[in-house]
């Protein structure tokens, strides 16, 4: 240690505890952190927070869920073959989400584009079984305005859905960038923000198909 | 369906003489303000320096122009609703219930949503990057994003003034009442749309600031560098990310209820109310501290530079912080006590309440501590935070008295209860916000503000507030309820109008707010901050020129100590002129994106609330179609080249080296 | 120096004595809490003053600190110390957190004890046989129903005194708020939910009852009288009940949903059994909210239509 830095711990009034701090970027002494971080890190916030959300429609979920009112229960309602198959499709579209950005990595525009246009289909079949499941409880008259436990599900299951929704408008937006922009860095930052997006809607709905679906036609 | 909704002319209250002219008077106001700007030719600048400004320092500068604006708009609900209480024993009043309902709702939603909030919001802005010694927050173009949401939530909740109502349920809707059945008209959906698209923009900003402080520091910066301010802002904005959702889930399952028929919180169909108190609070008391402890920082910088001393016992102010932080979200029932949860967990809750007065004590100590062995000056900043040491001990004290199940069951809704929430909001967030905006001012305007009529301004304030809130703690003991528009019990009468006079000194202490301004703007010239360094500053903010310059650092800082500017100052004035090596700076351009997001935000707002749904389809496209064109952008940022960045940093040098120079280091 | 430290002393203290003083002060005629007139108000008292006591054990001393540090170390004051590098001290910092944890450890089991001790729904110790008295909160209106005596009265609960009284609590509308303020302990009324309440009358009076929870546009006036009266005096009352007014079933009932403020208390001569869980089950329809079209303005909310 050089005498100037000597005094310097001497007079710093909180001198313990900065001994072998990281020169690293990013990390305490090193500086801003690059972009990329900086857009992933706070883009993760994001999906925590909604992480935060999800979790109080799932308690009210629960509060609710035996709250039939007289309209049917979670056992009556719920197709366990149907939910196998959306699962099938979400997990499965992830998988290639995770593929393009293989591809993006290779900085392949054909591979990356086919990659996103297989998530993309396999999105919309998950959404689309999910809606004939919501127009087939709306014909039987038990939609979300029958019960407080069609209330709570509803919700939950739709909120989900509306973040796929959203997901795929934004898949399509991202192609269309990727097309017209190619592998900017800007765009790649955009790029691993969908594919976090994607892949939390993934956990959500693991949640969804073990505490409701699951727990639900056990109930 | 019409093509307007339910929007018709019986919206106007063409009826209520003091509706009315109220609006006609903001109006008439805000289009006069309009024509000035635009006869003087001011409207490009505003545009350009402004409106679409991405500076951090531009956007705290805007969030606390509203927040000031709107706690007077607040403050003129509080003159009503005491001086309605003051003429209705037994009689009824000048404000009918149905008026009155809408003044107590508007004016809790607006002090703590639209006045508090961006002031906190604001300061944090102005302050935290030039703390940690960068040149803008982690998503520049998000955070004007932000603003522009919470103004047009702000812009909402003011048009209820004109255009229908406000809601009549309180400041938190609680159902039944606000369903559909009992609250059937636009005012609960006002409330739900301004503050749900408000708190979108506060939850953008709790995750710019996170990712701010954690990941964009100046070198050699690490956590235990950080100013203390920077660690109560990351504190509450990691509450503002763990909070704001629940309050965003929580309102949407009220919307939901009340546009679609949901049975969330309904009285049919298995519906559950306690549910939504649950929840609202959950968000609701982390919300309290998300307000309250960005105001310790500023009371923990403002006391150590007024005492020429560092802070007393930093370790233990970051942890006492990150301690009230964490127990601020396991505390939210003591809100209701009186629900009948039993024994055993109103013990826990209130055991749990009283805990974070610990956190709270060991702040107030250290304060004191670092007091001992100073050099006070007492200027207005220190003016404000000796009020708020004085004052909000006493206010904690009843709050811990609340934590206590057996006495909240006799002063729960009590005027006790407001007489509390006042005490620590008006001392804790208003006297910091104050402490705050005096302190940093001159670093943001270039000149400092008028101390005599600051002194006057704390003066009145603190007693205005003395004799407004105590009577409440009498009315509390006294058995009356809140939210009274008329009462009946003499014994009351007294103490209420007491407070009725508190509020004539509090007019005063505004009166000499708005004299400060305009003294201080006046003499200007007189008042000038060449240096930099107005109040022999201790932390990074203090070495800029004021203002600094759009990019803050010529020269990132590269840091050594906790209070790196003290220490600059300490070493020797040579090694602060030597001078650095410059290099182009990269800003990012500004951006009308969050402006015009905020256009269609406000009539997606708006033709939600009546109903309007093909304005609503046409603002959610306009949105998405400015995020794609946002989007789209080629260039995001600017270069200053080195030989700027250098003109501008000499000159400042030059300054500073001579105030330096007439200034005997301490 | 000793002459400031007085002034500051009477400034605090001043204040705080007025406050307790006048609340205290109109004992026998203002509902203050501070005058109960019953155990569980006592009780809860009790819980208040030592709170109180044990806080400002500390409140006070920090506060006279704080005001004499300030005023010693002023920049002007030559005589006082300046240590611009004292900031830690382990000794401090050791006992800066512990003095409140203390407090608060000590206040935690004030706090667990009289949770416990003063639980609304714990029956209270008494020889007497509690008295029954089923609650539904109305817009905006109380209705006390007596299912041991048969009758029903609205704004007005007339209870024996040194009788324990059992309260079942309900709302058939929006969230209400149950709170005799010189009986101690108040207790939510919420739709689908049965609250209870255990309160006491110690002696003949009549106190003021209202709703702690704001409940709409009628709320100011959903206050009542609660009367305490000797044995006999009650039983006259029942049976001057059972002898006039109209029958509480449940077409009356539904009459009740409308919003309304009644100009004076009346009573019901008998009920209809069983009315009580009806509502809680809510087996009943709720209150009606604002109806479109009736009573102008005051009722029907702009915008609304």
């Amino acid at each position: 240690m050089s005498s100037a830095e000597a005094t310097l711990a001497a007079r710093d009034p909180y001198h313990i505890g900065h001994a072998g701090e990281s020169r690293a970027r990013g990390y305490g002494a090193g500086g801003p952190a690059s972009k990329r971080i900086v857009v992933g890190y706070g883009f993760w916030l994001f999906l925590l927070s909604d992480i935060v959300l999800f979790s109080c429609l799932f308690a009210s979920y629960a509060v609710l869920a035996g709250a039939t009112a007289g309209g049917p229960s979670s056992r009556q309602i719920f197709d366990l073959h149907r939910v196998a198959l959306e699962t099938g499709c979400l997990l499965l579209s992830s998988f290639f989400c995770g593929t393009a950005s293989i591809a993006v990595a290779r900085r392949s525009r054909l591979w990356t584009q086919a990659a996103l246009v297989v998530t993309g289909l396999l999105g919309l079949a998950f959404l689309s079984l999910e809606i004939t499941e919501f127009a087939s409880l709306f014909a039987k008259g038990d939609g979300p305005t029958r019960s407080a436990f069609l209330t709570g599900f509803f919700t939950l299951v739709g909120c989900h859905g509306l973040h796929v929704s959203v997901g795929l408008l934004w898949l399509g937006t991202m192609m269309a960038q990727l097309y017209a922009k190619g592998f900017r860095a800007d765009i790649r930052r955009r790029f691993l923000c969908f594919t976090m997006f994607w892949h939390f809607l993934d956990i959500i709905w693991v949640a969804i198909f073990s505490l409701v679906y699951l727990v639900g036609t056990k109930l | 369906m019409s093509l307007l909704g339910k929007l018709s002319w019986d919206a106007i209250p063409f009826d209520q003489p003091i509706p009315l002219a109220a609006g006609l008077l903001v109006i008439v106001c805000v289009a006069a303000v309009l024509v000035w700007i635009v006869v003087k030719g001011y409207v490009p600048y505003l545009w350009k320096e402004w409106i679409t400004s991405v500076d951090h320092k531009r956007i705290g500068v805007m969030y606390c122009a509203l927040g000031l604006l709107m706690l007077l708009r607040g403050f003129v609900d509080a003159i009503m609703m005491r001086s309605q209480q003051a003429l209705a024993f037994d009689a009824p009043g000048y404000l009918p219930p149905e008026h009155y309902d809408q003044i107590f709702s508007a004016h809790g939603t607006i002090m703590i949503l639209f006045g508090a909030m961006p002031l906190v919001i604001g300061l944090m802005n102005f302050v935290v990057p030039l703390q940690l010694g960068v040149r803008d927050v982690a998503f520049p173009t998000l955070n004007s994003v932000s603003f522009w949401l919470t103004a047009t939530g702000a812009l909402l909740v003011n048009l209820s003034l004109v255009i229908g109502e406000f809601a009549r349920t309180g400041w938190l809707p609680f159902p039944p009442l606000s369903e559909l059945r009992y609250s059937p008209g636009v005012g609960v959906d006002y409330y739900l749309w301004a503050v749900q698209i408000s708190g979108v923009g506060t939850l953008l900003t709790g995750i710019n600031f996170v990712t701010t402080i954690l990941k964009t520091r100046a070198p050699g910066m690490t956590y235990l560098r950080m100013p203390i301010f920077c660690w109560t802002a990351l504190a509450s904005c990691l509450l503002i990310i763990a909070a704001f959702p629940v309050l965003t889930a929580t309102l949407a399952m009220l919307t939901l209820d009340r546009y679609l028929g949901f049975h969330f919180f309904t009285n049919e169909a298995g519906g559950n109310a306690m549910m939504f108190t649950n929840l609202i609070w959950a968000w609701g008391h982390p919300e309290v501290y998300i307000l309250i402890l960005p105001c310790f920082g500023i009371f923990s910088e403002v006391i150590s530079t007024f005492s020429a001393k560092p802070l007393f016992g930093y370790r233990s102010m970051v942890i006492a912080t990150l301690f009230i932080c964490l127990v601020s979200f396991c505390v939210w029932l003591h809100h209701f006590f009186t629900m009948g949860a039993g024994g055993d967990v109103n013990a826990a809750f209130g055991i749990a309440t009283s805990i974070i007065a610990v956190g709270t004590g060991v702040k107030m100590y250290n304060w004191m501590f670092t007091m001992y062995g100073g050099r006070i000056r007492f200027a207005t900043p220190m003016l404000w935070s000796m009020g708020f040491l004085i004052t909000f001990i006493t206010g904690g004290m009843t709050g811990v008295l609340l934590a206590v199940p057996p006495a909240d069951f006799l002063l729960h809704n009590s005027m006790f209860l407001v007489a509390h929430f006042h005490h620590v909001i008006v001392s804790g967030v208003v006297f910091g916000v104050f402490a705050g905006i005096v302190y940093w001012f001159p670093k943001a305007f270039g000149f400092r503000l008028h101390e005599g009529w600051g002194k006057a301004t704390f003066w009145f304030a603190l007693a205005g507030f003395y004799v407004t809130f105590v009577p409440f703690y009498v009315l509390g003991l006294l058995g009356m309820t809140r939210r009274l528009q008329h009462y009946t019990v003499p014994e009351w009468r007294p103490w209420i109008l007491i407070s009725a006079f508190g509020i004539l000194i509090l007019i005063v202490s505004i009166l000499c707010q708005v004299m400060q301004l305009v003294v201080s703007i006046k003499h200007r010239n007189e008042l000038r901050d060449e240096t930099g360094d107005p109040w022999v500053g201790r932390s990074l903010e203090w070495t800029t020129p004021s203002p600094p310059p759009v990019f803050n650092f010529a020269v990132l800082p590269d840091v050594e100590n906790t209070e790196v500017y003290v220490d600059v100052k300490q070493r020797a004035l040579a090694e602060f002129a030597r001078e650095p090596h410059y290099e182009p700076v990269e800003m990012p351009r500004n951006s009308p994106t969050g402006f015009v997001c905020a256009f269609f935000a406000t009539f997606v707002g708006f033709a939600l609330i009546w109903h309007i749904w093909w304005l609503m389809i046409a603002g959610l496209v306009g949105a998405y179609a400015t995020f794609v064109v946002f989007a789209w952008r080629d260039v995001p940022d600017y270069v200053i080249p080195a030989e700027e960045v250098a003109r501008i940093d000499r000159a400042a040098r030059a300054a500073r080296q001579g105030a330096l120079a007439s200034a005997a280091p301490p | 120096m000793a002459l400031r430290w007085r002034v500051a002393w009477w400034a605090a203290v001043c204040p705080a004595a007025l406050v307790v003083g006048s609340a205290a002060g109109f004992a026998e005629t203002a509902p203050s809490v501070l005058s109960p007139a019953g155990p569980v108000g006592a009780g809860d008292r009790i819980i208040l003053f030592d709170a109180t006591a044990i806080m400002l054990a500390i409140v006070v001393p920090t506060m006279l600190a704080t005001l004499g540090f300030a005023w010693w170390f002023r920049a002007s004051n030559t005589r006082a110390t300046y240590r611009p590098n004292w900031t830690f001290s382990g000794q401090l910092e050791l006992l800066v957190w512990s003095i409140p944890t203390l407090v608060i450890f000590f206040l935690g089991g004030v706090i667990w004890i009289g949770s416990h001790q003063l639980d609304p729904f714990a029956p209270l110790s008494s020889k007497v046989k509690p008295l029954e008295v089923e609650v539904i909160a109305l817009d905006w209106k109380w209705l006390f129903i007596y299912p041991q005596q048969g009758v029903a009265s609205i704004n007005r609960l007339v209870v024996p005194a040194g009788t324990p009284l059992h309260l079942r609590i309900t709302s058939a509308t929006v969230f209400n708020d149950f709170f005799i303020p010189r009986l101690g302990s108040q207790i939510y009324a919420m739709n689908g939910m049965t609250s209870q309440l255990n309160l006491l009358a110690d002696r003949p009076g009549t106190y003021f009852g209202l709703s702690a929870h704001f409940s709409g546009d009628g709320f100011s006036d959903m206050h009542f009288d609660a009367v305490a009266e000797p044995q006999a005096q009650f039983a006259q009352w029942v049976a001057q009940a059972r002898a006039k007014g109209p029958v509480l079933d449940r077409a009356a009932y539904r009459g009740l949903l409308a919003q309304s403020r009644p100009a004076a208390p009346y009573t019901y001569r008998a009920v209809a059994s069983g009315l009580f869980d009806a509502v809680a089950a809510r087996d009943l329809p709720p209150g009606e909210g604002p109806q479109t079209g009736r009573g102008g303005v005051a009722v029907v909310p702009r915008g609304g239509t």
